[in-house]
């Protein structure tokens, strides 16, 4: 498992000089984390498509997931893939770029040109590594709030994600409740479950057990924990997927073999598969962004900040939702979009909540679904009469 | 007993003209709903009745349903459904939340219709609840003569699959009203062909002739 020199030469490009619209935030201007500490120099880096009306009223903000970055709707410049929301996002899509001005930002922490623990700390020339400071999922919220100052919209039409995004659009709704004219979390929690702190616990050590991860410090060592970063992407994917999917595309098949070869060579194609996610995942990410990541999603608990009750939190939205879950999503099952659910409904705020019939796990938010796409445009269309767009 | 001299008036008709095959029992409630109120309606369906209130009364329209392909429907279609049911999930919305909170065609279907009531009026200031009248001539002949659980185009269930456990009478849920102490602002009862019941007459025949019954219920002060 290692990756071509070429491509991390290009992956570390990505970092502090992306092929995205930048922008570099003075020191004058910090991020205030959680953390109780100011990050300055923050750099945002983020991609739009479409145009802003002349009302800045058609604004829509999409907060991308754990390993996801701000090429929501373009060729990614590493991978050379279709953007990871081009099924949601493009002309004719539901977030339609003829229609609206799309924005999606890379999160703090990440490691795809906004400021993260691979970018380069201007205080010492060198990667922040662990010296970055803990990141929350209300920090890269307000980050996509200084970008949104930046270019000059008060309001946004709509912001949507799923996942870590969905985290990102709950938490846009309950900090900026007059920024947010309608919101759009899918497959999402407002708190990041036991199960699924753990999932990431494991990742974690994952990196962390590779003698290449030199306590963060890996990148002035020359070396990296592709090992470790693999490996926790191999255990992340199984939780995207359904026992029912893998059955499906999988089941007990042999890769290339006619017989178990008794070795522990990858004999199933599964394994052969996890090994493949793996192995490609090393090539486009940072193995301390992993961390940082994982970590603002399990410190994630909505209602925590606003004394142990979800309603609260949205006491003063004014935005109309959509929340969308998926029958085989064990990840953020259909019960934590029912607990959003019932507070919104606490609180009085318009809600639309679709379970989806599929079998393809927490991963579907990110499929082309009919029902998906049906009810998305659904709740957009009827959404955009009512802030009168076009 | 309840006669006719108690038996509130009532609603102003509206015309259907707009929006082709709509539901006679639906017009009937949209006579009852002012302009830009805030109405629930739990038991939506396929958001026919929301859509109808939204575009005749420019009313904020949310909308329950319990089957999820009704609420992607609904949902994608543009209004503000989500799934659930009477029974459970009414409990989560604040004391007035709406103006009015419609029942229509399910009240037979809840497993507490008592405590769904209740709910209602508590989270809406009125309530609107339309059911079918178990105390029509053609039930009461079916079961009297035929000895068997009737059976109407109506009511096209067989006792084992029928989603309809708590049927009732008008008087029946007359009398639900009177025990809840809930003021009874309007009523109408349909016959077989659609058309109203006599307003002024007498409840019993209400409870005969009526095949369906719509009720608009105000909490008493």
């Amino acid at each position: 498992m290692s990756a071509t020199v070429d491509s991390q030469r290009a992956r570390l490009r990505e970092v502090d000089a992306p092929q995205s619209l930048v922008v570099r935030f003075p020191e004058t201007s910090p991020l205030k984390l959680d953390a109780g500490v100011d990050l300055t120099n923050l750099s945002v880096a983020y991609q739009t498509y479409g145009a802003l009306n002349s009302q800045k009223s058609n604004a829509v903000l999409i907060c991308h997931a754990l390993t996801g970055d701000q090429h929501v709707a373009n060729i990614h410049p590493l991978t050379g893939k279709p953007g990871w929301w081009s099924t949601m996002v493009g002309p004719g899509k539901p977030f339609d770029t003829e229609r609206f001005f799309v924005i999606c930002a890379n999160v703090v922490g990440g490691c795809m040109g906004t400021t993260g623990p691979a970018s380069t700390n201007p205080m010492t020339g060198k990667p922040y590594g662990l010296e970055l400071p803990i990141v929350t999922i209300r920090d890269m919220v307000r980050a996509q709030a200084k970008l949104i100052d930046h270019l000059g919209i008060d309001q946004l039409f709509c912001v949507a994600g799923g996942s870590m995004g969905g985290m990102q659009v709950l938490q846009w709704a309950a900090s900026y409740p007059e920024r947010v004219f309608s919101a759009v979390p899918i497959a999402t929690g407002a708190r990041h479950s036991s199960q699924n702190i753990a999932f990431h616990e494991v990742g974690r050590q994952a990196i962390m057990a590779d003698p290449d991860w030199r306590d963060g410090r890996y990148f002035d060592e020359g070396v990296r924990p592709f090992k470790g970063l693999a490996v926790a992407r191999m255990a992340a994917h199984i939780t995207y997927l359904s026992d029912e999917a893998l059955q499906q595309k999988f089941g007990r098949k042999l890769q290339n073999r006619a017989a178990p070869t008794f070795s522990f060579d990858a004999d199933f194609q599964i394994e052969s598969y996890l090994r493949h996610q793996g192995s490609a995942f090393v090539e486009r990410f940072d193995a301390n962004s992993y961390l940082y990541m994982t970590r603002a999603m399990d410190y994630f608990d909505l209602a925590g900040d606003y004394g142990g009750k979800l309603r609260a939190a949205f006491l003063k939205t004014k935005s109309r939702f959509c929340v969308v879950s998926f029958t085989s999503d064990w990840l953020f099952p259909t019960s934590d979009s029912r607990a959003i659910v019932h507070a919104l409904n606490a609180s009085g705020a318009s809600v639309s909540f679709v379970e989806i019939e599929t079998e393809k796990g927490h991963d579907a938010f990110l499929l082309d679904l009919p029902e998906l796409i049906a009810t998305t445009t659904g709740f957009i269309d009827s959404a955009a009469r009512a802030r009168g767009i076009a | 007993m309840v006669d006719a001299a108690t038996k509130p008036g009532n609603g102003h008709s509206l015309s259907p003209s707009a929006h082709g095959a709509v539901r006679v029992d639906h017009l009937l409630i949209a006579g009852m709903v002012e302009k830009n109120a805030r109405v629930l309606d739990v038991g939506c369906g396929d958001g026919a009745l929301l859509r109808l209130l939204a575009d005749l009364r420019n009313v904020d329209a949310r909308g329950i349903e319990i089957s999820q392909r009704g609420v992607n429907d609904c949902v994608a279609k543009g209004l503000s459904v989500i799934q659930g049911d009477a029974d459970s999930d009414l409990l989560d919305y604040p004391d007035d939340a709406f103006d009015y909170v419609i029942l229509s065609q399910t009240i037979q279907a809840t497993h507490h219709p008592r405590k769904v009531l209740e709910n209602m009026l508590r989270i809406g200031t009125r309530a609107i609840v339309s059911f079918p009248n178990f105390g029509h001539w053609r039930i009461r002949t079916q079961l009297a003569f035929c000895g068997r659980m009737p059976v109407t185009q109506n009511l096209s269930y067989f006792w084992y699959d029928t989603p309809n456990i708590h049927f009732c009478t008008i008087r029946d849920f007359v009398e639900l009203t009177r025990e809840l102490d809930v003021k009874i602002n309007r009523a109408m009862a349909m016959n077989q062909f659609g058309t109203q019941v006599r307003v002024n007459a007498p409840w019993w025949v209400w409870n005969l002739f009526g095949e369906q019954a719509v009720f608009l219920l105000e909490r008493r002060r």
